[in-house]
């Protein structure tokens, strides 16, 4: 620690690489519990159980935005005074409340424990609960544990802190399975089917998802398994994943026409696929893509946007919205940048781009304010502020709820960031 | 560890930050890890606020434990400082900062700040957010006050005869339920009492504000949960008695006008004789008729319960057939409400306990909080929201305020208006079966009648129609315990959805209770009709 505040560019490794802005003030950025917002739609048959404090069971309904109407599969067990003092036992407390929520919930098959910052501090083993849990709940309910703390994790990382754990109890490809492809992240079921669709034009049947929409249908993984990532935050799961023999194929990630052709391309290279069948499975909806994008680039053409560090979508965003809809990047920030998997995007960024990494929010917010970007992407404590400001802001948390990866979501995804000009320049009041 | 889906309250460091949001210029420099800057969101997007809230958190991570986290807390508190020039600063900790046990007290104070510095100690395993805002202001309110206290036994100086008499207005905060709202309207009750405001707090007030509290002759307190503490230290520090009434309702407002007029020493005839408020005269109105005796289901903070809870006797005709409240400090208030309606009250801060006690009670129209707007919602029951938690919606952009004789009207608005109306409800009844107007129709002044299109085929089919009942019966998340359920000859539930359904559920709770005492199975028509009798509805 103690790493001075002042911030300083520092060149990032490799010689054309663009220079990094690193800071370490206050992080205005939520911690990985929120992923579970997501994860806990995806993978129907899950049931995710916080182990915190009643901040987290209240960051978890209020990032939510609003309330969700159905029964969530999520819950939090509230560490209380006497688990701390030691006059509960905190693990049998944990089982009872494990016991009381599968009784509740008959139809859960897998179970995630959520570490937070309080279990965390309080060094309450979460992978010992789930190993105990899972042999006597085994084997109607699988136990698996992560940690979404903040003090550990930031926002997206909480989705890769979820598929780490699930990789070690990935079934065993055979040794000499044909190559499969594996794609790595969560996707919206929607886009899940797109992809899969345009693989199997392209011949490339041996194809499965992590996650799997259910527990029990989890991908296998074996050494002649090649994966592809559709997000730029999942360092960890890429790791699990090569330690079971995977092969991650580099590839941008598939935001926009060129990225998401890129992206494809990487499994066609990998699996041999002829160009002409690669073109023939996508032109079409590249062609789509292309032409949706043409309505929103009026909008965003010539703008000059500004990127707080929220998802880590960041990158690979400002790569689609400079490349393909002509934006001017004026700073893009990043939680954390995975240098290796974010290569092929941050090669195709424009020269001298200013990137920072990291976070001190006031220093940031001078910079933004002076900068006068003509639109900003932050968080939700962020957004408002600066709209008071004169600032057109864009709530980046949007970015990760909404579709936008692959040909179809182009136009959404383009759309969301010519949504708040249009609007501004509509409004007359 | 106690199982929670959602929670009614947040942590204490956000009743904490609802005093320092609230005012104007005090800064909370909070040690905490970095995802609970969510808590900026409640103020910039529920409330809606052009602001960020005047919060520095230190968001240590885990590599800054063991060692580094103390210097960190001063380095921002420091920063802070610079940065922000505040008049007073609050420090503290959050969960998670708690366990690290920095003592940020300390360490602020070692940094000698020329501003007072708060120190607060919320303990985050055993309280919560509106104890966490009790606290903070008292702290608050004896930290910059408390030098102005005058000798102990000194007489309060007399007023100078004409001078008008003055008091605070203690107890709105950032993020409150309609506290904007209802300031400007005690704001403007008292005026007409000839009442001088010397200061509300912490709502808009300075550091300076606070200072001078102890210039006023009495202390109104709007929300006892977060003014109660505070307000009880300047009785006794500076000789200010409190009007403890809140005036939620038409009678209430006139114990409120009354209190006030005889502290200040004024006549309240001329404000009472004003008939500021429609509701006495509407709810006499013959069109309310059919409001008399419907069952009413009433939870949330202490404050609003208790006035729900009269006012929908009192001034509205509805029988209240539950009470309950999430604020166990004040649960004893609450118990003694419930007792005068001869209920037992729920004090519970558990969600799922407050909906099986709603699916049990089965009433026509649920007043709680949002939470009790999914469950009502779920229940295929009216509801109005009467209290916090706050959802965006109850940040209304008219001057909507719960206080005061306007308050009384928009209260008869909200709580009439989800209800259907008379002669709707005694047609839905009698002509049950008109494919467009049905259960499903919804009310025709909500504007939901367009959900389903004409033409549907009638009758809807059964899965549909039931569905409501049939989830608060059967989803097993819903009922701790569940019901026996009886069997019931086809006919006889035939007959059943005949009727229409915001009764439809207590209909058939009442039938089977009475036919289960009665060992009556299969339920039929005949069963449906005595147990009718038998409750005599
Ligand atoms: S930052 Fe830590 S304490 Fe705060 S909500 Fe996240 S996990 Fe819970």
């Amino acid at each position: 620690m103690n790493a001075p505040l002042l911030a300083t560019p520092v060149p990032a490794s490799g010689c054309d690489a663009p220079p990094i802005l690193r800071e370490r003030g206050q992080r205005e950025v939520f911690c990985g519990l929120t992923g579970i917002m997501w994860l806990h739609r995806k993978i129907q048959d899950a049931f995710f159980l916080i182990v915190g404090s009643r901040t987290c069971a209240h960051l978890m309904q209020s990032a939510a935005g609003v309330m969700i109407f159905a029964e969530p599969r999520f819950a939090t067990a509230i560490i209380e005074e006497k688990d701390l003092a030691g006059l509960a036992d905190a693990n049998a407390e944990l089982d009872a409340v494990v016991e009381r929520l599968l009784a509740r919930r008959p139809e859960i098959r897998m179970l995630f424990l959520v570490g937070s910052c309080p279990s965390e501090v309080i060094k309450l083993d979460l992978s010992r609960a789930a190993l105990r849990l899972g042999q006597r709940f085994a084997p109607q309910v699988r136990v698996l544990n992560y940690s979404g703390s903040g003090i550990e994790t930031t926002f997206t990382q909480g989705e890769d802190a979820c598929l780490t754990a699930l990789v070690p109890i990935l079934p065993e490809e055979p040794a000499g399975a044909q190559a499969s492809l594996l794609v790595v992240g969560v996707l919206a079921d929607a886009v899940e089917d797109q992809f899969r669709r345009l693989f199997a034009a392209m011949g490339i049947t041996r194809l499965a998802f992590l996650p799997a929409r259910r527990a029990g249908e989890m991908p296998a993984v074996g050494a002649n398994t090649r994966y592809l990532l559709v997000q730029p935050f999942l360092g960890e799961t890429a790791r699990a994943l090569e330690n079971r023999g995977a092969t991650r194929l580099p590839a941008p990630f598939p935001l926009g026409a060129e990225g998401t052709t890129a992206w494809l391309r990487a499994a066609a290279d990998a699996f041999g696929v002829a160009d002409s069948v690669f073109e023939a499975a996508i032109a079409a909806p590249r062609e789509r893509a292309s032409k949706a994008l043409q309505h929103s680039r009026r909008a965003l053409r010539g703008r000059r946007i500004f990127f707080f560090p929220d998802s880590q979508l960041e990158i690979p965003i400002a790569r689609f919205l400079s490349r393909e809809l002509e934006m001017e990047l004026v700073e893009v920030g990043t939680p954390y940048l995975h240098k290796e998997h974010l290569a092929a995007d941050l090669a195709l960024l424009p020269a001298g781009v200013q990137l920072s990494e990291g976070q001190d929010v006031d220093r940031q917010l001078d910079r933004c304010l002076a900068a006068a970007p003509d639109i900003t992407v932050c968080g939700l404590g962020l957004a408002n502020p600066l709209e008071a400001r004169g600032l057109t802001t864009k709530w980046a948390i949007e970015l990760v709820f909404t579709p936008i990866q692959g040909f179809e979501q182009a136009g959404d995804l383009a759309e969301l960031f010519a949504r708040p000009l249009n609007r501004r320049a509509a409004l007359e009041v | 560890m106690q199982l929670t889906v959602w929670t009614y309250e947040g942590p204490p460091h956000v009743g904490a930050m609802r005093i320092a949001t609230a005012m104007t210029d005090v800064h909370y420099v909070l040690h905490a890890p970095q995802g609970d800057t969510y808590a900026d969101l409640l103020f910039t997007m529920i409330e809606r606020r052009g602001e960020r809230p005047p919060v520095t958190y230190t968001t240590f991570q885990a590599r800054d434990l063991g060692g580094d986290t103390a210097d960190l807390f001063q380095r921002a508190a420091h920063d802070a400082y610079e940065r922000f020039k505040p008049a007073a600063m609050l420090v503290g900790a959050s969960c998670t900062g708690e366990l690290i046990q920095d003592d940020p007290a300390g360490l602020a104070r070692a940094l000698g700040l020329p501003i007072p510095v708060i120190p607060l100690e919320l303990p985050s395993y055993q309280r919560k957010e509106n104890w966490g805002a009790a606290e903070t202001f008292y702290r608050l309110v004896r930290g910059l006050a408390g030098p102005h206290m005058p000798a102990p036994g000194t007489a309060r100086p007399a007023r100078k005869p004409g001078e008008p008499a003055r008091c605070n207005i203690l107890g709105p905060t950032a993020l409150g339920f309609r506290h904007r709202d209802d300031v400007r309207a005690v704001t403007d009750l008292l005026s007409r009492l000839g009442v001088v405001v010397n200061v509300t707090a912490p709502w808009q007030a300075s550091a300076a504000d606070i200072a001078r509290l102890g210039d006023a002759d009495f202390n109104v307190v709007l929300y006892p949960e977060i003014a109660g503490q505070a307000a009880q230290w300047l009785k006794r520090a500076f000789g200010q008695p409190t009007v403890a009434t809140v005036p939620i309702g038409v009678g209430a407002t006139r114990d409120f006008v009354t209190e006030v007029a005889r502290l200040a020493g004024v006549d309240p005839a001329p404000v009472l004789a004003d008939a500021a408020s429609r509701l006495p005269w509407y709810s006499r109105s013959v069109d309310s008729t059919y409001l008399t005796g419907k069952r009413v289901f009433v939870f949330g903070d202490a404050t609003h319960a208790i006035a729900a809870a009269r006012i929908a006797s009192e001034e509205l005709g509805f029988k209240v057939v539950g009470l309950g409240t999430y604020s166990h400090e004040q649960a004893r208030d609450v118990r003694e409400a419930a007792a005068r309606l001869g209920l037992e009250a729920l004090i519970t801060d558990d969600y799922l306990e407050v909906e099986a006690a709603c699916a049990e009670l089965q009433p026509e129209l649920v007043l709680g909080t949002q939470m009790e707007r999914h469950i009502a919602k779920r229940l295929g029951i009216p509801c109005a929201v009467i209290s916090a938690p706050v959802h965006v919606q109850d940040f209304p952009a008219r001057y909507s305020p719960q206080m005061g004789f306007e308050g009384a009207n928009v209260i008869f608005d909200s709580w009439v208006h989800p209800l259907m109306m008379g002669l709707e409800e005694h047609l839905l009844g009698m002509f049950r079966d008109d494919f467009e107007f049905n259960d499903g129709a919804g009310s025709s002044h909500l504007g939901h009648g367009t959900k389903h299109a004409a033409g549907r085929p009638a009758p809807v089919t059964d899965a549909v129609e039931r569905a409501p009942v049939v989830a608060a019966m059967e989803a097993p998340v819903l009922v701790a315990e569940r019901p026996i359920v009886l069997s019931w000859a086809p006919d006889a539930e035939l007959e059943l959805k005949k009727i229409p359904f915001f009764v439809r559920g207590k209909a058939r709770r009442n039938t089977e209770k009475f036919a289960g005492e009665r060992g009556i199975s299969p339920i039929t028509v005949e069963t449906l009709y005595d147990a009718k009798a038998h409750f005599g509805r």
